[in-house]
């Protein structure tokens, strides 16, 4: 069969068990895609993972992505899972609302996960609860704010929201200039 | 050995003379010290993006660095020249800094490539907007990345700017 057949054949059979939870089956450029809701997101990872017939063994990817303005629920998250066995692929949309950005952590089930979704709280600030570690991956733990958030700076300069590890830094550099060089070089 | 036996002062270059037949040289500390320095260019590589595929390809065989006196330390004690290769992040400073205090004197600091310079097309949430912002940049390559031809040019700025140095050898400047 067509990946793209065995990819809707699996979408169906998700909304035919959970038929609460997933809200719409989008297919585009033969990649289809599954939107549902956050709360039993764990229950249908798992459900994707353990299923012999499915077997999502390979968990690809999380990110997050921030609609702001353009849809009902600010955050989505995205799963992109894959079957090493089968040769079949999904991708999985859970909508995350702005005023409570939490869902549960799939680190449990596929321990890839764990740092993919540690990047995808230090980028949108979404927490998952069960996660083993939920740290900053790549900002500095001491970072404020969410960075691809969409209102977030776009500039260099953050003003008052800059890191204070930077300040320190652009502070002692000033108060070190009186040993620089100086007038050791001659003009030319 | 003697070769030749002629005892008056012969000027071989602006400030050095010598005398032949004593073997001798007489010119200042600064020409002599500066000279030491020019000649062993060692800098510390630090890397940061893709401007350090261009600081390799300049060290290896084809445009040879080392033919210049230069040659790459791992460690900033042994060095003289911190290069600077790449995009300049907001979380790497603290350690550039750090670095870069451990360096012993004179030490010199080179700004490769556009991002180090003035963070280039990066002005963005995490990058620094140039290397000057928190150390005193000797010389600056632009280029994204610049040429090998261009970082050479970048390191004969720096011997110039070396040789024109004065009374920089004594612990009471």
């Amino acid at each position: 069969m067509e990946p793209k057949l065995i990819a809707q054949a699996i979408a169906e059979a998700l909304k035919e068990r959970y038929p609460e939870e997933v809200k719409e089956i989008k297919e585009f450029r033969g990649q289809v895609s599954v939107l549902v809701k956050k709360e039993r997101i764990r229950e249908i990872m798992e459900y994707l993972h353990d299923t012999p017939e499915l077997c999502f063994s390979h968990l690809r990817d999380i990110c997050g992505v921030d609609y702001l303005g353009k849809k009902e629920n600010r955050f989505e998250v995205v799963y992109q899972l894959f079957s090493i066995s089968h040769r079949h692929m999904l991708r999985v949309r859970a909508e995350v609302p702005e005023d409570d950005p939490t869902l549960d952590s799939v680190a449990g089930i596929w321990d890839g996960g764990n740092w993919h979704e540690r990047e995808c709280y230090d980028m949108l600030g979404i927490r998952f609860n069960g996660h083993p570690d939920l740290r900053r991956i790549l900002m500095p733990e001491d970072w404020e704010g969410y960075p691809l958030r969409k209102d977030y700076p776009m500039k260099s300069d953050l003003g008052d929201k800059e890191w204070k590890g930077l300040k320190k830094v652009f502070e002692l550099s000033e108060k070190n200039k009186i040993y620089e060089m100086g007038d050791h070089a001659k003009e030319r | 050995m003697i070769i030749d036996g002629s005892t008056a002062l012969v000027e071989v270059e602006e400030g050095v003379k010598v005398i032949p037949a004593a073997n001798t040289i007489i010119t200042t500390i600064d020409k002599l010290v500066n000279w030491g320095r020019v000649s062993s260019v060692w800098p510390l590589t630090f890397g940061l993006a893709c401007c350090a595929i261009e600081m390799m390809t300049t060290g290896s065989a084809h445009y040879d660095l080392d033919r210049l006196g230069v040659i790459f330390r791992g460690s900033p004690r042994q060095s003289d020249v911190v290069i600077l290769a790449g995009t300049v992040s907001k979380k790497m400073v603290p350690i550039i800094r750090t670095v870069y205090d451990q360096m012993p004197e004179p030490r010199y600091v080179m700004a490769m490539g556009s991002c180090a310079c003035s963070g280039g097309i990066f002005d963005t949430y995490s990058t620094v907007q140039g290397a000057d912002t928190f150390l005193p940049v000797d010389v600056y390559i632009p280029g994204c990345p610049p040429r090998p031809e261009a970082f050479i040019q970048g390191i004969i700025k720096l011997q110039e700017k070396m040789k024109a140095e004065y009374f920089r050898w004594s612990r009471w400047r």
